[in-house]
């Protein structure tokens, strides 16, 4: 489903963010990236649907290279879903109109198609509620679930979400949790950026490992929580695991 | 395109040009900014004082001036200033004051009101513990403010003062409603005495241009400079 | 002071026959929110563009806007309208510059497109920095779910900047009535030139000026009310624009 191969990408002419990164998302897998600040994660995920450019390397999704100057972006990127750190939903629209701009715009949909999947879906994640509130009118937690939600809309054949829990208070987290490992029991494919490793423990099959911009681990998850190979993946797990 | 054009009547003007129109407009620029800001600070001053009369009477005048066109108000100190100038004499009639003085009086009193707004953003940018640091030092208000805050104030807000002293150098062209021989004046002058419009004025815009650029990249430069030690 | 006022003069009849001074105000009043409105519909569509232009991350398109803005901005109001006016209709091929010479109400036209686009490069400066001070994860967000650059600004960037600029956008539009009084120099007979013909006519020099002050002190608390509810009712609940 999602192929990295030999990826390099540099900020500027020195500053190297990665270093021959090269994974892959098998389709259902459940892929959870972790690692400390500033190791490439989050940009690696970012190129996953092209928010970032690369300089070398390939990248492909679904069978169809992104790193293609030919490749139709607006179109690849409607398949994939993504959810950030911040939640990114837009302050001006409602809930339900953040769940519709996209499928209306940029699938076509009509707006009552779009309006029952919508609401579909806002049900799903608990805030059928919630739809003709703001977005500032939400919790932290709730906003996350409404972003997942607005990713769900498009029927995307994958799932990337990029620390989406650690910008949230602790008594928050486990509601969008929640909803992600209810996602990853119904086979979404899914790549995650996180440093919640009861969530990984729970339904990751695989576990990648990343440091200066380098992939150091990749491994099933049985075998990175048992015994990770190498010394900078053990430490990091120790440190997170302590408290 | 230009073939019927005669760049030459620059030539022969460009003492009249520059030593008489750019000299005008030039001083006028220097000296009303000085003016305005000293103005401008006391009424900011005026604005933060706490007494709310005091205040009260400041932000009247502030926003009274920032809703009249300049034009307007070039025309107003014309014909007032006179009038003031018998009433504080005690003449017996109205005295003239010649037209530099009055642009002068109109771009120092119009000036000071945007003058003010941004030295009142400056004053307030600085963190209270500063005041307080002076008072504890024992210092009076004045001293305070004299030595602690306007220091500091000007300063941080010496980029934005200078942008709009940029905005008042090419504000002062606007004295052409009265015929005042600043530079715009001095060209369409000679544009008009030697039927040469088109080349007057785009001189003109050539010149003001170039000196604005130039006025703004420094300023540019400036606060590049000013952000890094900071 | 010694000076005979004469607050009736405002009822007697003006020459020219059409009515009295205080009617001639008022024609100027109406030219001057003519002009100003006209103005300020150019400054926004051009104003818009250019600072879009400006956030861009083409360098060609960054530049246009670099030029125009410096362009615009960098030569006074009055000496612009004279290239228009005066400098122009020679510059152009005789015929369609003795057409501009002709055309009915050339002042009028010339104000207003010569303000418009002066303005258009503040507002384009004031868009530019709203949009700027958006979270980059705005227009991932919206390029993840698969808008192109031009709807990402549609429907996301553009609603959310204009409402953050809401305020100096006011300044602007004063500013641009305010700028129309400089079109007295062209020979638009707005507002301050009517008071100043009243001044000439009847030497009532004050009486003129303060119908004339009065006169825009209205247009400023009329157009700050008005768009204090424009605000008010754009405002997003929740949302504090002012951060």
């Amino acid at each position: 489903m999602i192929e990295i191969n030999h990826v390099n990408k540099w900020y500027g002419p020195t500053f190297q963010a990665l270093k021959d990164c090269t994974t892959k998302v098998a389709k259902g897998e459940v892929v959870v990236v972790c690692g400390p600040s500033g190791s490439g994660k989050s940009t690696l995920i970012k190129c996953v649907n092209a928010l970032e450019p690369i300089q070398e390397g390939e990248i492909i999704l679904d069978g169809i290279k992104v790193n293609d100057p030919k490749t139709d972006l607006p179109k690849l990127r409607a398949r994939v879903g993504m959810v950030f750190q911040h939640f990114e939903l837009f302050p001006h629209l409602k809930i339900i109109e953040n769940l519709c701009l996209g499928q209306e715009k940029v699938l076509g949909r009509s707006h009552d198609e779009a309006m029952a999947k919508g609401a579909k879906l806002l049900d799903r994640v608990g805030l059928k509620d919630h739809a003709n509130k703001y977005p500032a009118e939400l919790s932290g937690g709730q906003q996350q679930r409404v972003a997942i939600a607005r990713a769900l809309a498009m029927d995307p054949i994958a799932m990337l979400f990029d620390e989406p829990t650690s910008a949230l208070d602790p008594e928050m987290i486990s509601e969008v949790l929640d909803v992600m490992v209810d996602l990853a029991r119904e086979g979404m494919t899914m790549m995650v950026v996180t440093h919640e490793m009861g969530f990984a423990r729970k339904v990751a099959h695989r576990v990648i490992f990343m440091d200066q911009g380098e992939i150091v681990e990749d491994a099933q998850k049985d075998d990175f929580f048992g015994k990770p190979r190498s010394d900078r993946a053990q430490k990091f797990l120790s440190k997170i695991l302590s408290h | 395109m230009f073939a019927n054009f005669d760049f030459d009547v620059i030539r022969r003007s460009l003492g009249y040009l520059f030593l008489d129109g750019m000299a005008f407009t030039l001083t006028l620029t220097g000296l009303s900014a000085l003016g305005g800001i000293i103005f401008g600070t006391l009424i900011a001053l005026m604005r933060l004082s706490g007494f709310k009369v005091l205040g009260r009477i400041a932000g009247l005048y502030v926003d009274f001036m920032r809703s009249l066109p300049l034009v307007l108000v070039i025309f107003w100190f014309y014909f007032l200033v006179p009038y003031v100038g018998q009433w504080l004499t005690g003449a017996s009639r109205p005295i003239s004051v010649g037209a530099f003085t009055s642009a002068l009086v109109t771009f120092i009193m119009f000036e000071a009101a945007y003058f003010s707004e941004i030295m009142r953003a400056g004053i307030q940018s600085i963190s209270k513990g500063q005041p307080a640091a002076a008072n504890a030092l024992g210092m009076t208000y004045a001293q305070t403010m004299r030595y602690v805050v306007l220091p500091q104030a000007f300063r941080n807000m010496l980029p934005v003062l200078l942008t709009q002293t940029i905005v008042l150098f090419q504000d002062t062209s606007l004295v052409y409603v009265l015929s005042m021989p600043d530079f715009l004046g001095a060209a369409s002058k000679v544009a008009q005495r030697d039927g040469r419009l088109v080349e007057m004025y785009l001189f003109a815009a050539v010149v003001y241009f170039t000196i604005s650029c130039a006025a703004s990249f420094g300023v540019r430069r400036l606060q590049a400079r000013i952000s890094i030690v900071r | 002071m010694n000076y005979n006022w004469n607050w009736s003069i405002f009822f007697e009849p003006a020459p020219g026959g059409t009515g009295t001074y205080f009617h001639m105000l008022l024609t100027g009043l109406w030219l001057t929110i003519q002009t100003g409105i006209f103005a300020w519909i150019i400054a926004l569509i051009f104003g818009s563009i250019v600072g879009v232009l400006r956030t861009l991350p083409s360098k060609t398109a960054y530049w246009i806007g670099f030029a125009w803005v410096e362009f615009f901005r960098n030569m006074p109001l009055l000496v612009q309208l004279f290239l228009w006016f005066f400098v122009l209709p020679e510059l152009l091929p005789r015929s369609w510059g003795l057409w501009l010479k002709q055309m009915p109400n050339a002042p009028f036209y010339t104000a207003a497109i010569g303000i418009g686009l002066f303005m258009s490069a503040r507002v384009a400066v004031q868009l530019g920095a709203g949009i700027a001070s958006l979270p980059r994860g705005q227009k991932q967000a919206a390029t993840a779910l698969g808008l192109t650059t031009l709807q990402g600004y549609r429907y996301v960037l553009l609603p959310i900047a204009f409402r953050i600029i809401m305020p100096p956008l006011t300044s602007e539009f004063l500013n641009t009535i305010k700028n129309t009084a400089v079109a007295i120099t062209i020979g638009l007979i707005e507002l301050t030139g009517q008071a100043r013909s009243m001044q000439e006519f009847s030497f009532q020099v004050f009486e003129a000026f303060t119908a004339a002050t009065v006169m825009y002190l209205l247009i400023n608390i009329i157009v700050v009310t008005g768009m204090r509810f424009l605000e008010r009712s754009l405002a997003i609940p929740g949302y504090i624009t002012g951060k």
